[in-house]
C-alpha cells in the first residue's frame, strides 16, 4: 500500500467521522419535530401535503398501523415502477424509444428499487427511459431511503418512551425526511457532481466523429431483421465500419446524487460510478463515496441524541467504524498486490509515481486502486451497492471482503436507518447474552429485555443468512441457476453466492459477470429483496411498539452499561461471532479456495 | 389497511411529483444554467465549432502513429458509449490470461524494440469500457512507437504529454493521468 493510499483513506474516514454531529444533530431536530432551518421555505409545503393527504400529523400510531401504512406505502411504488417500465415505450421522455421492459425484469427492479437494494439485472442506458428513471427508480430512491429512517425513528421512539402504544405518524416520518433530509442534500449533492461533469440534460444521446475508424464483426443481418446462420447454426459475421461514437447521456446527476445518499446505489448507466459521465473525477468520486456512509453514520449520532445520551450513539459508530476500517485494510492491499498470472507475463504492476500499478482488470485509471478498493468497502459496509469498479475482476480477498461486510448483515454502517435499526437488534442480542453470563435481566437503555424481544431480534438477525444460503444453494443445484454463471470453477459460486448476499441484504452491488436478467435470477433475487426488506421492518416495528409500552427501569449496579469501549468490543464480537460462523463454510469454497489457486499457480 | 390507502395515494403521488418532477426539474436548470458544459457531456469542439468527442469518454485507437487507451470491453465495438461495461472477467479466469497475451502481442509488434516491462493498465480492460485516461507510465511506455510513426523527436512528445496530463485533484485525490483522446487530438493538430 502506497503513502498516498495511506493519505487518502485517512482523509475519507476523518471527513467522515467530522460531518457525524452536525448532521446528527440536525435530523434529530427532524424527527424530535423542533423547528429547523428549513422550516421558513418548506413548512408551507408540510403542511399542505398533510392538509391535501387529510391526515393530522399530531396524531400518533400503534406500530400495526404505522408497519400497515408504510406496506401499502411501499407496495405502491413497487407497482408505480412496474408499470412505468411496462409502459414507457408508449410514455414520454423517451428519445431513444426505448421498448417496454420484460415482465421478469420489470418485477425484479421494481422491488429492488423499493426495498431500497437497487440491484439491476440491466444496463441503464440501453433499457430505462428518462421519465422511468426520473418517475419511478428516483421517486423510489427517495421513497425506499425514507421508509427505513422512519422505522429507525420510530424504533427510537419506542426506547424513549414509557407505557405508551403509539410509536410516531409514518406519513408524518415519511415527509419530513424526505424534504428536510433528503431533498436538501440530493440539491447540494446534484449541483456539485454536475459542476464536476456528471451530466444531466433531457436530450437524446450524442453522436460525436471518432479520430480513427473502428472496424468490428457483427451478425449479418438477413432481410426480416433476423440474424443469418450458416449451415452450421452458427450467425454469419460482418465486418462493419464505425466513424462515430453515440454518446449514451441523460438526467444522472439528480439522480446520481440520491442514489449516493440513500444507500440505494443504483446507477444511472450500466457500469454505475465506474462511467465517466457519473463519475468524472477523483472530488466527484469522494464526494459520491463520502455520500455512501454519511447519513448511516450520522443517525448514530442522531440516535444518541434522541435517546438522551450522545454516548449511546459513539459506542455504536466506535464498532461500526473499527469493522469498516479493518476491513478497508484487507480489501486495499489485496488489491495492490495485482495479478500473479500478470506478473509472470512480464507485466509491470508495481505502484510508482507515474502508474497506480495493482489488479486493474475493470478499474478506471482516474480512481486507481486505493479508491476502488475503498470504494467496494464503504458501499458493501452500507447497503448502497453502487459500484466505481468490477467486483467481479476483484482479486479473491479483494472481493471476499464486500462479499462478508454484506453477509454481516448490512450493520456496519448499513442502510440509511436500516443499518442502525439492524444493529440495535445486535445490541439486544449482546446485552441478553451477556445478562446470561451475569445472571441479570437485560436491559438496553433503561428496558428491560425479555423473550418477546429477543424473539423479533432473532428474526431480525436470521432471515437474511437463510435466504443467502438457501438461496444459493438452490440455484447451484439447479441448471437455471447455474447457466447464468459467466467465471469458470471456485469464482463462478463466488459469483452466485455474490449475488445472493447483495440481495438477501438488500446491497445492489454485483459480480456482474453473472447473467441475472433470467426469469430464474429475477424472481429469486426479487423473492429474496422483498423477505429481507419486510421480514425485518415487520418484528423490528413490533420491538419498537413493545418497547414503548414498557415502563422505564432505572440504571442499577447490575447494569450493564452500553457506552463503554467493553460494550463495543462486545457487539463487534456478536455481529462477527454470527456472521463468521455462518459464512465461513460457503466463504472457504469460493474466495479462499480461489486464493489458494491463484498464489498456488505462481 | 383501507384507511391508509387514501393517504398512501395522496402521499405517493405528490411525492412522486416532488422527487420525480419538481428535483430533477431544478437540478436540470441549475446546472444547465451554472455548468451548461459540463452538464451537457463536456463535449469539446473542433476548430469550426462543431463536437468533436467528449472530453470524459475515451476513444478505440490502433495506429501506431497514435497513443493507444485502455482496452474495452464493450460489445459488439470497443469503446461503444451508448452500452458501458466491463469484462467481469475473475483473476483466475484464462480468458483473462489469453486476452492480456494477445494485447502484450499487439504491442509488441507496433514497437518490436521495446523491452520494458508493460504498464498493469495498457493491458487490462477499464471497469466502464469508456475510460478516457492512461497512467503516465503507460504513455511513456508508447512514446517511441509514436516518434517513430511520426518522425517526431521525444522532447516534444513529452512536453505534449505533460500537457495532457492531469494531476492529483488538489494534490492528493485519486491517480495522475494523462486524457488519451485530447492527446491525440492535440498530436494531429500539429501535422
Amino acid at each position: 500500500m502506497t503513502t498516498n493510499s495511506f493519505f487518502q483513506i485517512t482523509f475519507y474516514v476523518a471527513a467522515l467521522l467530522a460531518l457525524v454531529k452536525p448532521l446528527g444533530w440536525y435530523m434529530a431536530k427532524v424527527y424530535e419535530n423542533e423547528p429547523v432551518i428549513l422550516n421558513r421555505f418548506l413548512l408551507p409545503v408540510e403542511t399542505l401535503i398533510y392538509r391535501l393527504c387529510g391526515v393530522n400529523p399530531k396524531e400518533e400510531m400503534r406500530w400495526t398501523d404505522y408497519a400497515l401504512g408504510l406496506l401499502v406505502f411501499n407496495l405502491l411504488g413497487a407497482l408505480a415502477v412496474f408499470a412505468l417500465q411496462r409502459l414507457q415505450a408508449t410514455l414520454p421522455f423517451n428519445p431513444q424509444n426505448l421498448p417496454g421492459v420484460s415482465p421478469d425484469s420489470s418485477f425484479n427492479t421494481a422491488v429492488s428499487f423499493a426495498t431500497n437494494t437497487n440491484w439491476q439485472d440491466y444496463g441503464g442506458e440501453t433499457t430505462m427511459s428518462y421519465l422511468t428513471q426520473m418517475l419511478g427508480l428516483t421517486v423510489q430512491n427517495f421513497a425506499s431511503a425514507a421508509t427505513g429512517m422512519a422505522v429507525l425513528a420510530a424504533l427510537i421512539r419506542g426506547f424513549i418512551r414509557r407505557n405508551m402504544d403509539t410509536i410516531g405518524n409514518f406519513w408524518v416520518d415519511l415527509t419530513r425526511t424526505v424534504i428536510y433530509i433528503l431533498m436538501p442534500l440530493s440539491l447540494i449533492l446534484a449541483l456539485l457532481l454536475a459542476g464536476q461533469g456528471v451530466v444531466q440534460t433531457l436530450k437524446p444521446y450524442q453522436t460525436v466523429p471518432m479520430v480513427e475508424t473502428v472496424r468490428y464483426e457483427q451478425p449479418k443481418p438477413g432481410a426480416d431483421g433476423v440474424a443469418l446462420r450458416d449451415a452450421a447454426g452458427e450467425p454469419v459475421m460482418e465486418t462493419v465500419e464505425a466513424k462515430e461514437q453515440i454518446l449514451a447521456v441523460g438526467p444522472a446527476a439528480s439522480q446520481v446524487a440520491i442514489k449516493q445518499l440513500g444507500t440505494n446505489g443504483g446507477g444511472f448507466f450500466n457500469v454505475n460510478s465506474a462511467h465517466p459521465l457519473e463519475n468524472p473525477t477523483p472530488l466527484s468520486n469522494f464526494l459520491e463515496m463520502l455520500s455512501i456512509l454519511l447519513i448511516p453514520g450520522a443517525l448514530c449520532y442522531t440516535f444518541g441524541m434522541m435517546v438522551g445520551d450522545t454516548r449511546q450513539g459513539w459506542a455504536i459508530l466506535a464498532a461500526m467504524t473499527l469493522v469498516l476500517v479493518a476491513l478497508i485494510f484487507v480489501a486495499v492491499p489485496a488489491e495492490q498486490s495485482g495479478n500473479p498470472a500478470l506478473t509472470s507475463l512480464g507485466i509491470d504492476q508495481t505502484a510508482s509515481i507515474s502508474q497506480s500499478g495493482g489488479n486493474m482488470e475493470g478499474k478506471e485509471t482516474r480512481f486507481g486502486i486505493a479508491n476502488s478498493a475503498l470504494w467496494a468497502v464503504a458501499t458493501t459496509a452500507a447497503s448502497n451497492g453502487s459500484v466505481n469498479s468490477m467486483h467481479d475482476s476483484f482479486t479473491p480477498i479483494g472481493g471476499m471482503a464486500p462479499m462478508w461486510l454484506m453477509q454481516l448483515g448490512e450493520v456496519i454502517f448499513g442502510g440509511v436507518g436500516s443499518g442502525l435499526y439492524g444493529m440495535i437488534m445486535f445490541a439486544i442480542v449482546a446485552v441478553f447474552v451477556s445478562g446470561l453470563m451475569i445472571g441479570r435481566t437485560p436491559e438496553y437503555l433503561g428496558k428491560k429485555i425479555e423473550a418477546y424481544e429477543m424473539k423479533m431480534a432473532a428474526i431480525v438477525i436470521l432471515i437474511p443468512p437463510l435466504l443467502v444460503l438457501g438461496g444459493t444453494a438452490l440455484s447451484v443445484l439447479t441448471g437455471a441457476g447455474k447457466a447464468s454463471v459467466f467465471n469458470p470453477g471456485a469464482h463462478g459460486f463466488s459469483e452466485v453466492l455474490y449475488a445472493l448476499s447483495s440481495a438477501g441484504n438488500n446491497n445492489g452491488s454485483a459480480f456482474a459477470g453473472l447473467s441475472a436478467n433470467t426469469p430464474f435470477y429475477n424472481t429469486l433475487l426479487g423473492m429474496a429483496m422483498l423477505f429481507s426488506r419486510f421480514w425485518l421492518i415487520v418484528p423490528v416495528l413490533a420491538i419498537a411498539g413493545s418497547l414503548a409500552a414498557k415502563k422505564t427501569v432505572p440504571a442499577g449496579p447490575g447494569t450493564l452499561p452500553t457506552h463503554t469501549p467493553l460494550f463495543v468490543v462486545l457487539l463487534i464480537g456478536t455481529v462477527l461471532m454470527v456472521g463468521a460462523l455462518t459464512f465461513v463454510p460457503a466463504l472457504a469454497l469460493g474466495p479462499v479456495v480461489e486464493h489458494l489457486q491463484m498464489t498456488g499457480a505462481k | 389497511m383501507i384507511k391508509h390507502l387514501k393517504p398512501a395515494i395522496i402521499l405517493f403521488v405528490l411525492l412522486t411529483l416532488l422527487t420525480g418532477v419538481i428535483y430533477p426539474a431544478i437540478v436540470t436548470g441549475l446546472a444547465q444554467l451554472l455548468f451548461p458544459y459540463q452538464a451537457g457531456g463536456s463535449i469539446i469542439t473542433d476548430g469550426r465549432g462543431n463536437p468533436a468527442g467528449s472530453s470524459l469518454i475515451g476513444q478505440h485507437f490502433s495506429s501506431p502513429g497514435h497513443f493507444w487507451g485502455r482496452p474495452s470491453a464493450t460489445a459488439p465495438l470497443p469503446y461503444n458509449a451508448a452500452a458501458s461495461s466491463g469484462s467481469n472477467l475473475g483473476p483466475t479466469n484464462p480468458a483473462l490470461i489469453d486476452a492480456v497475451k494477445a494485447r502484450i502481442l499487439a504491442l509488441k509488434e507496433a514497437d518490436p524494440g521495446n523491452k520494458t516491462p508493460i504498464p498493469v493498465d495498457l493491458i487490462t480492460a477499464s471497469a466502464s469500457g469508456l475510460d478516457p485516461h492512461i497512467s503516465p507510465a503507460a504513455a511513456d511506455y508508447q512514446i517511441n512507437r509514436v516518434a517513430k510513426a511520426r518522425n517526431m523527436k521525444l522532447e516534444q512528445l513529452r512536453a505534449l504529454i505533460d500537457a495532457n496530463t492531469e494531476p492529483r485533484q488538489w494534490g492528493f485525490l485519486g491517480e495522475p493521468r494523462v486524457n488519451v483522446l485530447a492527446l491525440n487530438q492535440a498530436l494531429d493538430a500539429i501535422r
